[in-house]
């Protein structure tokens, strides 16, 4: 089952390396991973993307929240939080196909940042269900350069359960 | 006070080392790390142990660490002289070692141009270090040495690592130690959830066949007080792991031995036949369980540890309790203590029971007319009894053998490698924990594969006034190894035979300055160790024992550990 977790780490060198080795050294995988500054300064957040069982989320929580850099780890558990995601896309669009692909990205919210003779680059952004939809109806186009940045999330002040679950574990 | 402080960097990282009250530091110099030991040469408080190689350096530091309960320190140049320290560094992180490494590195203008004896000594270590830190500018040399002597100890134990280029060791700044550290990231427990302990309580309170599992942890949170207050409040069973050897007293009526691969039959049945298991600072390392799914089947396991990650690593915990280990023990010592005042039985048949095991199956082995490890292991012990002695093993069959047989009454008095299994460690870490306990005698038992990884270190014993006793079980093999290729290779040995004559122990300790013992016959035995133990001065006694002597009761990797193999059984089975 996929998760996505938020850490909150300062923004010290090697914190993301950290990281990332404390995956790759326990065996864990990372679907995708999105580092950016926050609201406070000295402050990042990497928005995780794994794919793994409750009981191996547990662990990679924990074990995360043990070095030294990491300020805060919360799950951002589906429908309890805004989940975003920018793709830019490079496709094929032959004159006679590109109205229609301008359209198609622009229903998505989607629009054309780029055009050459012969192919268009288009960025979008959305929830990661959407690109991927998007990136569907593109594919019989020819994509010919795809990016996507991986997910960011933040939990939603609107409901009403405790979004962003600290580690009950730890004090 | 208008007293200027200014000084080099290198002044600075020997300033905050005696800030933190650091006696003794292990190590080498080279190119890098120049600047710090020229202000070792200037002065300082703290005693620099002169190693013959980093790893040994390290091995000290972890010996000194597990020794005296205070975080070891070690000190080694940029490159070959760091990447050295990555076993000892490896090595506490598996065992839970405070250990503070300073490394030397390059220049700052040459860090990442693969410069002469650059390495990235950060980055190796990463998967194995709590933290490490880069010095970037001198001006955090004091707040970084106080966050990693602070990140060492703190929690769970472990290793840091502070690698300091050499113009930051150079350039000036105005040293002041600060009193708090300023780390928002590092929380570790300090509070145990009271509703928890009372949980665990209960269901230890109520158990008929309860079994405290008690690891290492234990000796780090300076819990063994009051594990003896639990034990003996509740009249509870004990079984220390190797890591915790020496937590409980092991002549105690309570303690009943040691679990895993080469534990007493009596041990591994009380722990997997228990119905509570109360793990306390220790891991389910596979070494302890065998088969993970066979372990202590229908147990409700009580998980104590200051680590919240372990908790559930590897077996789900019924009841978890996070935090000091001091603290929870001594409350749960006084809740338990008020359950057996209400009037809940102790287990006295429990008790009774293994104690019978323990008759029906104790540790044998048969005497011959060739000398026997464990006879030199057992006579070791005899002549050690009551006195302030602190043993040290290598990795292998000696060391099970040691844990089989040395009596540990006292904490801190058994110092092993376990989680790592370093073979080598055991002379290092004498030397260490001879620098932290000057008044004690210091024993290594060791292997003969194991002395001729860090036998160098016989010269920092011999000249920085450190005397040791190595007790050498000369089997001439890489004894373990041998034993698994003959029980599950078809007797196929491969690449083991070291032989028991090259070198010549007695010989070579000689040419160390330090005293050299042969021992062929048990009739030689007692004499050469009460020599030994007696004479003030290293010496190292090579027993030459027989070379076919397997190490029983034996769990066969990855069985479960009730189908252990006993000295005596057939292995067709495997």
């Amino acid at each position: 089952m996929k998760h996505t977790i938020s850490v909150q780490v300062e923004d010290k060198p090697g914190a993301l390396a950290r990281i990332s080795t404390m995956f790759a050294r326990r065996g864990f995988n990372i679907d995708s991973l999105a580092v950016g500054p926050t609201e406070r300064p000295g402050v990042s957040c990497i928005t995780l993307r794994v794919d793994c069982e409750q009981h191996s989320l547990e662990q990679i929580e924990k074990q995360i929240h043990k070095l030294v850099n990491v300020l805060r780890v919360t799950e951002l558990p589906a429908g309890e939080a805004v989940e975003r995601e920018l793709l830019l896309l490079k496709v094929a669009a032959p004159p006679d196909k590109r109205a229609e692909l301008i359209a198609s990205a622009a229903a998505f919210g989607g629009r054309a940042v780029d055009l050459g003779p012969d192919s268009v680059v288009f960025e979008l952004t959305g929830t990661p269900e959407e690109l991927d939809s998007f990136q569907e109806l593109a594919r019989p186009h020819g994509i010919q350069e795809l990016i996507r940045t991986g997910r960011i999330g933040m939990s939603r002040p609107s409901t009403t359960r405790r979004v962003s679950r600290r580690l009950s574990a730890i004090n | 006070m208008s007293r200027t402080n200014r000084m080099t960097g290198a002044d600075a990282v020997l300033r905050s080392l005696e800030a933190e009250g650091v006696e003794v530091m292990f190590g080498i110099p080279g190119g890098a790390i120049l600047p710090t030991y020229d202000a070792i040469a200037k002065g300082t408080t703290v005693r620099h142990v002169l190693a013959r190689h980093e790893q040994g350096a390290g091995h000290m530091a972890e010996g000194y660490a597990r020794a005296s309960g205070r975080v070891g320190v070690a000190l080694a140049t940029s490159g070959p002289g760091a990447t050295n320290l990555v076993t000892p560094i490896a090595d506490a992180w598996m065992d839970s070692t405070p250990l503070v490494c300073v490394t030397g590195q390059v220049r700052s203008t040459l860090i990442g141009t693969d410069a002469f004896q650059e390495c990235d000594i950060t980055g190796i270590t990463m998967p194995i270090v709590k933290h490490s830190w880069l010095v970037q500018d001198v001006k955090e040399i004091p707040a970084v040495l106080k966050a990693a002597f602070h990140v060492a100890r703190t929690g769970r134990c472990g290793p840091v690592l502070v690698d300091v280029p050499r113009d930051v060791q150079e350039t000036e700044l105005e040293f002041s130690y600060p009193d708090e550290v300023d780390l928002p990231g590092w929380r570790p427990p300090s509070r145990v959830h009271p509703l928890q302990l009372r949980e665990a309580a209960r269901v230890i309170a109520l158990a008929e066949k309860p079994v405290l599992y008690v690891g290492g942890g234990t000796l780090n949170g300076d819990a063994c007080d009051e594990l003896r207050e639990l034990a003996e409040a509740g009249r509870l069973p004990v079984i220390t792991t190797l890591m915790g050897k020496g937590a409980f007293p092991e002549s105690h009526e309570l303690h009943f031995g040691w679990p895993g691969m080469h534990g007493p039959k009596w041990s591994n049945l009380a722990m997997n036949t228990c119905d509570v298991l109360v793990a306390i600072g220790s891991r389910f390392d596979d070494r302890v369980t065998g088969k993970l799914s066979a372990f202590a089947p229908g147990a409700t396991v009580v998980h104590l540890d200051i680590d919240p990650a372990e908790i559930g690593k590897l077996r789900e915990a019924d009841v978890p309790v996070v935090g000091p280990l001091k603290t929870a023990l001594a409350e749960l010592a006084k809740e338990v203590a008020k359950h057996r005042a209400d009037g809940i039985p102790a287990p006295e048949a429990w008790l009774h029971r293994i104690a019978e095991w323990r008759q029906e199956f104790p540790l044998r082995y048969a005497r011959g007319d060739m000398l026997k490890p464990q006879t030199v292991i057992e006579r070791l012990q005899a002549l050690m009894a009551g006195e302030d002695v602190v043993v040290t093993t290598g990795v292998g069959q000696h060391q099970m053998w040691a844990m089989q047989y040395v009596v540990s009454e006292r904490p801190r008095t058994f110092i092993t490698s376990g989680g790592l299994g370093t073979m080598g460690y055991g002379i290092p870490a004498a030397i260490g924990a001879k620098a932290a306990r000057p008044e004690a005698t210091v024993v290594c038992v060791d292997g003969d594969g194991c002395f001729q990884m860090t036998q160098q270190e016989l010269a920092t014993a011999v000249l920085e006034d450190l005397p040791i006793v190595v007790v050498l079980i000369n089997n001439g093999y890489l004894g373990m190894v041998q034993q698994w290729q003959d029980m599950f290779f078809d007797e196929r040995r491969s690449h083991v035979h070291l032989t028991h004559q090259v070198p010549d122990y007695a010989q070579l300790a000689q040419a160390y300055g330090a005293v050299g013992l042969t021992v062929e016959s048990e009739t030689e035995l007692d004499g050469a160790l009460e020599e030994a133990l007696a004479s003030g001065r290293t010496t190292v006694v090579d027993c030459r024992v027989d070379q076919s002597e397997q190490c029983f009761p034996m769990i066969p990797a990855g069985a479960a550990a009730l189908d252990m193999v006993e000295f005596g059984d057939s292995v067709e089975a495997m």
